[in-house]
């Protein structure tokens, strides 16, 4: 009981951190990673609500195979989100609100 | 209520009133997680029941591609989705001077490759008893599709581009034909018949597993393949492809 608290609430935590950035950040690409860190939190709370402990020796098969296809169709989106921030930035004349030079966003996204 | 990058460990009023309702959401839903009776494995006895009428061995497969075989067909239907909107969007950019691949690179590659696409098919096989299944194995697939697009193999530019397409739709054609198949058969959508569930199983996922491993590959590309149209590289393809190295 104590193991599924303690991901269910690190999932948690994980959800509310990317939530929060997805509001104060304007940059798209500081959006798309938060919006990545927040399914990640997800994933970890239906992974850990599908344990089942000691005993049963089972899983519960209907989160993790949500989860499974979660992951895979997360991954999908993110590709689709960065190249249409790229493809936004390119064709639109006035730079996006955030933008800084161009040497500098990798560093910012790491922060 | 864009930050500038000077104050960074300032935040404003707004910012700290948002923070504050952040942590509230977070700890009423803790509250909510904490309050929720112990797992109650209602869904678990459920499928545990109806194993044996599903042809596979692993509950989880089970779920995926026979209880909600339908929730799966979509899904993957979003991962071809994602390949045709990138593939409107722009091109793949592939660096017209290859540069010599050094020989440890290359080597790597070599054994890494064609092991990567040993263990994926490994793994879509074990899907039916074990854990493992299309979208485990697609995405080592992919992984070694990742590979090959990293080390710039100049074989890549000139991959022939209708067989890439037959790949990325041959998983969703096959999981709609079986379905249309089964509706016909037995009256209901991915309603089995009686005892060929297993093979129908396993035969959706070997085309999900390479459609999907395809799809990941060409996601990371991050466009069409440039051949396709005889046009010269755009500039936008060319940022794409800076932003990702």
């Amino acid at each position: 009981m104590i193991t599924t608290l303690i991901y269910s609430l690190t999932g948690l935590i994980l959800f509310g951190m990317g939530f929060f950035t997805l509001i104060i950040h304007s940059h798209p690409l500081r959006k798309i990673l938060a919006v990545n860190v927040m399914s990640t939190g997800v994933f970890l709370i239906l992974v850990a609500t599908a344990y089942i402990p000691l005993g049963e020796g089972e899983i519960d098969p209907v989160p993790h195979a949500m989860v499974l296809t979660g992951i895979v169709v997360s991954v999908s989106v993110t590709a689709l989100a960065l190249i249409l921030a790229c493809r936004i930035q390119e064709t639109s004349n006035s730079s996006l609100p955030g933008k800084r030079q161009q040497g500098e966003v990798p560093e910012e996204s790491i922060r | 209520m864009s930050r500038t990058g000077k104050d960074h460990k300032q935040l404003d009023g707004f910012q700290r009133m948002l923070l504050l309702l952040v942590i509230c959401m977070v700890m009423l839903l803790g509250y909510i997680i904490w309050s929720t009776p112990g797992n109650k494995p209602v869904l678990t006895d459920a499928v545990a029941q109806m194993q044996e009428q599903s042809g596979v061995e692993s509950p989880v497969t089970a779920v995926l591609l026979n209880f909600r075989g339908y929730d799966t067909l979509l899904e993957v239907m979003v991962l071809l989705l994602a390949v045709i909107g990138t593939w409107s969007l722009t091109e793949a950019f592939f660096p017209e001077q290859v540069s010599e691949i050094s020989p440890v690179q290359m080597g790597v590659v070599r054994l890494l490759a064609p092991v990567m696409c040993l263990v994926a098919a490994y793994l879509v096989w074990q899907g039916s008893h074990l854990a493992g299944g299309a979208f485990q194995g697609g995405a080592i697939f992919g992984a070694a599709g990742v590979l090959m697009l990293v080390t710039e193999l100049p074989g890549l530019r000139t991959i022939p581009v209708p067989p890439l397409r037959l790949g990325l739709v041959l998983g969703p054609l096959l999981f709609t034909g079986i379905a249309l198949f089964c509706l016909f058969i037995t009256g209901d959508l991915l309603g089995y018949p009686e005892g060929a569930g297993g093979w129908l199983i396993l035969l959706i996922e070997t085309g999900c597993a390479v459609s999907i491993g395809l799809t990941l590959a060409s996601l990371f590309a991050g466009g069409r393949p440039d051949n396709e149209f005889q046009g010269k590289n755009s500039p936008v393809s060319r940022t794409v492809s800076g932003d990702r190295s």
